[in-house]
C-alpha cells in the first residue's frame, strides 16, 4: 500500500535533487532552470499528497497558483537568459564572475 | 461576504487599474516626451496614497475568507513604500533620461514592484503572502535587466533569479509541510491550532518553519543567505539599486511580522533561536566585509546586510517594544538609504557611473550642499546622534537590553562602531580629499528640491523622534 510517507520521501528527494543539480552544476544555465522548476514540481507533490491525506482542497488550490507562477518565472528566467548570451556569447556558469569582493 | 468589504482591498485594486492606465498610455508616449509617463506615475502613486488614507479601517478587518488583512500596520506601511518609490523614481529620472534608459518599462515594473510589497503587506496567509512577494520578485528580476546591452546587469540579474528562486523554492517547501502539519495556511488559524493542539506542535511543523525562515531570511539579504545582495547592487544601474535596496525591505520587515508574530507567535521558542544566530551573523559579517569595499554601491549593500542584523535581533526579543523597534529602525533606515542611493544616481553623469568611493572625494568643493546631504546620510546609518538613525539603534539595543540581553546588547554596539569607521570614510573623502573632477552636480530642482527635504528629515526626525516611536508602538499594539 503506497501511503503519504511515500510521495513525502519521492518529493524530498526530488526536492534534493534539484538543490543538487543547481551546487553541482557548473556549465549550463538552461540546466540550472531546469532544477529550479523540478523544484517546484516537487513541491507541487507535497501539497497534492498532504492535499489528499487531509481531505482539504486548499492544496490543490495552491498548486494551481504555483503552476502560474512558475510558469512566468520561467519566461523572465529565459528572457533575462537571452540578455546574457547576446552580451556574452556563453551561459556558462562559471563565467558569471566579473564581480568580486 | 459584501460589497464594503472589498473595500478594505481598495488601494490595490486602484493601483492596478492605474497600472492599466499607465501600460496604455505609455504606448501611445513619444521617446521624447516620455516625462507623461513619468508624471502619470507620479500621479498614480499620490491616488493609491490617497486611496490608503481613505479605506483606514477601524480595528483590523479580515477579508477573502481571512486571507487579506487591513489594519493599522497594514497602512503605515503601505504609505512609507509608496513614499519611497515615489522619491526613487524621482530621483532616477534624470539619470535615465541622460543613459537613453528613460523608459516606461523602468516605472511600470516599479509599479508592478508597489502592487506586490502592498499585496505582501495585508497578506494575511502563505497564498496571499507568496502571491505578492512573487510580483515584487518578478518586476525586480526584469528591472535589474533594464540595460540590456550592460554586461554586468545581465549577469547581476541571472545570479538574483537564480537565487531568488531557490529562495522561493525553500519557502514553498516549508509552506507545504507546514500545510501539511496544520492543514490550513491563513496565518490566524495557525495560531489558533498551535495553541489548541499540542499535537500539531511536532517535528514536520518544525521542518516547515526552518524552511520558512531561510526562505525570509533570502528576501532579507540575511547571513549567510547573503550572497546575492553586494552583486545585485553593483550589478544593477543606480537607480534600480536605489529602488531595491530600499521600499522592499519595508515588505519584507511586513512579511516578518505577519508570518512569525502573527501566525508562529506560539512558537516563538523554536524560531528565536534561528533568528538570532542569522542576525548575530548577519550583524557581524555586514559590517566588516563592509570596510574592505573600494565600491560605494558594494559597500552600502554590505552595510545592509549588517542593518537587517539590528532589524532581526529587534524582531528575535519577541516583545511588543522589539518589534517597534523593528519597524522604527526599518522605516528610518529606508530614508537614509534612498537619500545616500539618490546621492550616487546625482553624481553619475551620462556614461559615467559614480560607483566607486572616490567619486565622492572632494564633493564639498564641488557642490557643498549635497556633501552636507550625503554627510547627514553617512551621519545617520552611522548611528551618530542627533541624527535618526541613532534612534533607530538606540530602540533597538533597549529592547534587546530590556529582555536582558547584555551580551547581545554589546555586540550590537561594537557592530554600530565598526560601521562608523567606514560611513565617516566617506565624509573623509568629501571633505578632506582634493576632488578629482570638478563639475558641479547639475540636478533639476525637484530633485534639488527632495533631496534636501530628504536631508532636512533625516535631522528634523532626528530631533523630533518620539512621534514616530509613538506611533509605532500603537500600530504594533496587540501584535
Amino acid at each position: 500500500m503506497i501511503g503519504l510517507q511515500h510521495y513525502l520521501t519521492l518529493s524530498a528527494m526530488l526536492f534534493v535533487l534539484s538543490i543538487a543539480g543547481i551546487i553541482v552544476n557548473r556549465r549550463n544555465l538552461i540546466l540550472l532552470l531546469m532544477c529550479i522548476e523540478l523544484m517546484l514540481l516537487a513541491v507541487n507533490f507535497n501539497f497534492i499528497a498532504f492535499s489528499r491525506y487531509l481531505g482539504d482542497a486548499t492544496g490543490q488550490v495552491f498548486v494551481f497558483f504555483i503552476l502560474t507562477v512558475a510558469a512566468a518565472e520561467a519566461a523572465i528566467g529565459l528572457a533575462i537568459l537571452v540578455v546574457l548570451f547576446r552580451n556574452r556569447r556563453s551561459i556558462n556558469v562559471q563565467e558569471l564572475n566579473t564581480m568580486k569582493g | 461576504m459584501n460589497l464594503t468589504d472589498l473595500l478594505a482591498a481598495a488601494p490595490e485594486m486602484t493601483l492596478l487599474g492605474l497600472i492599466c492606465v499607465v501600460l496604455v498610455a505609455d504606448l501611445f508616449v513619444e521617446e521624447e516626451r516620455r516625462v507623461i509617463t513619468f508624471w502619470l506615475t507620479m500621479v498614480s502613486l499620490a491616488i493609491t496614497a490617497w486611496a490608503v488614507f481613505e479605506t483606514a479601517p477601524v480595528g483590523r478587518v479580515l477579508i477573502f475568507d481571512g486571507s487579506y488583512v487591513s489594519d493599522a500596520l497594514s497602512q503605515v506601511l503601505k504609505i512609507g513604500v509608496i513614499a519611497a518609490v515615489a522619491v526613487t523614481f524621482l530621483y532616477s529620472r534624470d539619470y535615465l533620461r541622460a543613459n537613453d534608459l528613460h523608459k516606461g518599462e523602468f516605472y511600470l515594473l516599479g509599479l508592478f514592484g508597489v502592487l506586490g510589497m502592498m499585496v505582501m503587506i495585508s497578506a494575511n496567509s502563505l497564498l496571499t503572502m507568496y502571491m505578492g512577494m512573487e510580483t515584487l520578485a518578478l518586476s525586480l528580476y526584469a528591472l535589474v535587466a533594464i540595460d540590456r546591452t550592460n554586461v554586468t546587469s545581465a549577469e547581476s540579474a541571472m545570479k538574483y533569479f537564480v537565487l531568488g528562486a531557490i529562495a522561493s523554492g525553500c519557502l514553498l517547501y516549508g509552506i507545504s509541510w507546514i500545510y501539511g502539519a496544520t492543514g490550513t495556511i491563513e496565518f490566524h488559524q495557525l495560531a489558533d491550532r498551535i495553541a489548541s493542539d499540542p499535537s500539531v506542535n511536532n517535528l514536520a511543523l518544525w521542518f516547515g518553519l526552518a524552511f520558512l525562515l531561510v526562505g525570509i531570511a533570502f528576501k532579507f539579504g540575511a547571513v549567510p543567505f547573503h550572497m546575492w545582495v553586494p552583486d545585485v547592487y553593483q550589478g544593477a544601474r543606480s537607480p534600480v539599486t536605489l529602488y531595491l535596496g530600499s521600499a522592499p525591505k519595508i515588505a519584507a520587515l511586513a512579511l516578518t511580522l505577519r508570518i512569525l508574530v502573527d501566525g508562529f507567535g506560539g512558537l516563538y521558542g523554536v524560531w528565536s533561536d534561528m533568528v538570532m544566530v542569522v542576525a548575530v551573523l548577519s550583524l557581524v559579517l555586514g559590517n566588516l566585509i563592509a570596510i574592505v569595499q573600494s565600491n560605494i554601491k558594494r559597500m552600502l549593500a554590505y552595510s545592509t546586510i549588517g542593518h537587517v542584523g539590528f532589524i532581526l535581533l529587534s524582531i528575535f526579543t519577541g516583545t511588543e517594544q522589539g518589534y517597534a523597534a523593528a519597524l522604527f529602525y526599518t522605516l528610518t533606515y529606508v530614508i537614509s538609504a534612498v537619500g545616500a542611493f539618490g546621492m550616487i544616481i546625482l553624481l553619475s553623469r551620462r556614461g559615467y557611473e559614480a560607483e566607486n568611493l572616490s567619486d565622492f572625494k572632494g564633493l564639498n568643493a564641488r557642490s557643498p550642499w549635497f556633501a552636507i546631504i550625503m554627510m547627514f546620510m553617512m551621519f545617520s546609518m552611522a548611528g551618530i546622534p542627533p541624527f535618526i538613525g541613532f534612534f533607530g539603534k538606540l530602540n533597538s539595543i533597549d529592547a534587546v537590553l530590556t529582555e536582558g540581553y547584555t551580551g547581545l546588547a554589546i555586540l550590537m554596539v561594537l557592530a554600530s562602531v565598526v560601521g562608523a569607521y567606514y560611513y565617516l570614510r566617506v565624509i573623509w573623502y568629501m571633505y578632506f580629499e582634493e576632488p578629482a573632477d570638478q563639475a558641479v552636480l547639475l540636478t533639476s530642482t525637484d530633485t534639488r528640491l527632495v533631496m534636501s527635504l530628504n536631508g532636512v528629515a533625516v535631522l528634523a526626525l532626528g530631533l523630533l523622534p518620539g512621534w514616530l516611536w509613538t506611533l509605532c508602538l500603537q500600530v504594533l499594539h496587540g501584535h
